[in-house]
């Protein structure tokens, strides 16, 4: 079998044991905790994310009332507002009849400050091509949700059981014609970020 | 995409050169974003030590390789993936073939994988009439225009947006003499979500694999990989044995390199975690050897399996910049691909390691601190012990060493050819002199050190 065949040959040949390194002193190093969410709006708008800080739901209604108008799809995460399609509602088997969504809304509990990276698992997402498939994207986020660095991430992430999960930092992109940076390639023209207070 | 070529690296580089102001302006693109690799990794200053932690977990990874496996595949197999292992490229292959088969699927899209380059896949599954589609957008210009990637995360590095036009003019039915980059991107995504839409079966590679979780992470920027994989009902994914690492917060490491030593970016759009798939389809994963276990056997290459791929010593590298990915006619060209190609096949590679000007550039960017130059050093000694380095060049070192190792000899040659360089220029100023080629031969000196040492002690005595 090709399986014990691989493993004897892998065996055989590794060298002897070696340590893992410290890493106490890389997540200690980096847990800077001032002025998150400035850095992050930083990064995340030179990566092509809108960031908006908002007081509350009526005040992200009224922002997503202004770009999209009323007869487009929406898909939501959020119980308010209430006038779009709830996520949970959505099946994996529906999801072929995505192609139309104009926008998903999602929420998350947690961000990172270096490089705008918003983490996402199946629970908030729902079935797991919503973000992607989405001609735009809106994730909204508390203020005290962002973390220096991905070390402190992945701290707070532990050993959480979940059956996929996502760093999304921004909107689709490519540089792959003449490294030329190009929004929008597969995924969504535009990521909207709210960070609620 | 096939890479069979009887030219050796100097004959393809040669090829490369003859249009010079591609060569200067592929050299600057890359330069460019060998810049941006710096910024990114000096606004850290914890950078080294970054780069010291990745080397430390990769060299545990290696001395610990087989267990890793087997937690990896106890761990994935509870989580419901189907793992497969596969000893070569055309048992990998075979196992992405019959998962479509038994399910009857012709379709398929994929995401960028350099193991399934490596492996050939995309030729194997045509001669089974399996059509395949690469989604990613460089991967796909380079697919239609029937050639390999040159570059392992810059696809299409080699291509002016002009000949990209041409090509989607011909293909998607872009409109003629269309150049500019987001007309022919919206062009491609058009044609590519029609694409994801009705395939049921995506692969994708994969970026890492946990052992303490059996998840794996896949980045990208462009969505594609997740797009092809959450819509169809079966996902294949493929990654080499060397893709483990140990527990999940390490990903907190090497998410933090990958792209800063890629591209510059603080981090990819998407860097998503497959640990279960999703009600109602499947992952399967495929585990290949296909010689990185004889390579982890060598003790003075075995390092090489740390790469993480994120082609910073393409970038960096002069004689990369100045010859272009397709003159290393293999799937991963550049640095690292001169020291994984030899261990695949000594004789077809052993031009590889001389690609090289050893400056070590390629060892200084590397984010898992791989010896990469000093490998390329030693597998030159290899190659010319096992006798597979080129003829002519090892006729002329075993001339050079016979006339170093004799006095007498040493100063006929050495008179023989100032006469030469003086009398007769053209006898080493021509086309069959191969150091002529880009050079232009130095003024010979009158007399010899020797000479002129031995004369100016006979005018003190």
């Amino acid at each position: 079998m090709s399986r014990d065949k691989i493993l004897a040959a892998v065996k055989l040949n590794q060298p002897a044991a070696l340590p893992l390194p410290d890493m106490d002193v890389l997540n200690n190093l980096t847990n800077v905790r001032t002025d998150l969410v400035t850095k992050y709006k930083t990064v995340a708008t030179a990566g092509g994310t809108f960031v908006h800080e908002v007081n509350g739901f009526d005040k992200i209604k009224a922002i997503l009332k202004q770009n999209f108008r009323p007869e487009v799809k929406i898909i939501s995460a959020l119980n308010e507002p209430s006038d779009y399609i709830y996520t949970d509602t959505v099946k994996f088997e529906d999801r072929h009849n995505f192609a139309d969504v104009e926008l998903t809304i999602l929420r998350s509990n947690l961000g990172v400050a270096e490089n705008g990276a918003l983490w996402l698992t199946d629970k908030q997402i729902g079935s797991r091509v919503l973000p992607f498939i989405a001609q735009h994207l809106a994730v909204v986020i508390g203020k005290d949700d962002f973390v220096p660095t991905m070390a402190q991430a992945y701290q707070v992430i532990g050993d959480a059981d979940y059956g996929y999960g996502s760093f999304i930092s921004g909107p689709s992109k490519t540089a792959d014609i003449e490294q030329s940076l190009v929004i929008g390639a597969h995924g969504p023209r535009s990521l909207s970020v709210f960070i609620l207070s | 995409m096939s890479t069979a070529t009887d030219k050796h690296h100097p004959q393809l580089a040669a090829d490369f050169n003859r249009d010079e102001p591609r060569v200067n302006w592929h050299d600057e693109t890359l330069w460019w974003v060998r810049a941006k690799r710096d910024m990114a990794a000096h606004k850290l200053p914890e950078w080294e030590l970054l780069r010291e932690t990745a080397s430390q977990i990769k060299l545990n990874v290696l001395s610990n390789l087989s267990s890793y496996l087997e937690q990896f595949e106890a761990n994935a197999n509870k989580n419901g993936i189907i793992v497969h292992w596969a000893q070569d490229a055309a048992e990998h292959n075979q196992i992405v073939y019959n998962l479509l088969e038994q399910r009857g699927i012709r379709k398929m899209v994929k995401s960028k994988s350099m193991l399934t380059e490596e492996c050939h896949l995309n030729e194997y599954l045509k001669e089974q009439g399996i059509d395949v589609i690469d989604s990613d957008l460089g991967e796909r210009i380079v697919q239609l225009a029937n050639e390999p990637p040159s570059h392992i995360v810059l696809p299409c590095i080699h291509k002016k947006k002009e000949e990209i036009g041409d090509i989607f003019h011909e293909h998607l039915g872009s409109a003629k003499g269309e150049s500019d980059p987001k007309i022919l991107t919206e062009t491609a995504r058009q044609h590519l979500r029609e694409v994801f839409l009705t395939r049921r079966a995506a692969l994708t590679g994969v970026n890492f694999a946990v052992a303490e979780t059996g998840e794996f992470v896949i980045c990208t920027n462009e969505g594609n990989a997740d797009m092809g994989a959450h819509l169809a009902e079966i996902h294949i994914a493929s990654m080499g044995i060397e893709k483990i690492i140990p527990e999940r917060k390490h990903l907190g490491v090497f998410l933090r390199l990958l792209t800063r030593s890629a591209t510059g970016q603080p981090i990819t759009t998407y860097s998503s975690h497959f640990s279960k798939p999703q009600d109602g389809s499947e992952i399967h994963l495929i585990i290949v050897d296909n010689g990185r276990s004889v390579q982890l056997g060598r003790e003075d290459f075995r390092n090489s399996l740390k790469c993480i791929r994120c082609g910073a010593c393409m970038n960096t590298c002069p004689v990369y910049r100045k010859s272009g990915g397709h003159s290393y006619h293999t799937a991963i060209a550049g640095p690292i691909g001169s020291i994984l190609a030899p261990n695949l096949d000594m004789k077809k590679y052993a031009d590889l390691p001389f690609a090289s000007t050893l400056c070590g550039s390629c060892s200084n960017v590397c984010p898992v601190k791989i010896d990469i130059h000093d490998q390329l050093y030693k597998w030159r000694q290899v190659i010319v012990k096992e006798g597979y380095s080129p003829k002519a060049k090892t006729m002329a070192m075993k001339a050079m060493a016979l006339t170093l190792s004799s006095p007498a000899l040493y100063r006929m040659g050495g008179k023989t050819g100032r006469f030469v360089f003086k009398y007769a220029p053209f006898a080493v100023n021509n086309k069959f002199n191969p150091w002529y080629n880009q050079r232009e031969m130095p003024k010979a000196p009158d007399q010899s050190f020797g000479e002129w040492y031995a004369k100016r002690k006979g005018a003190k005595n």
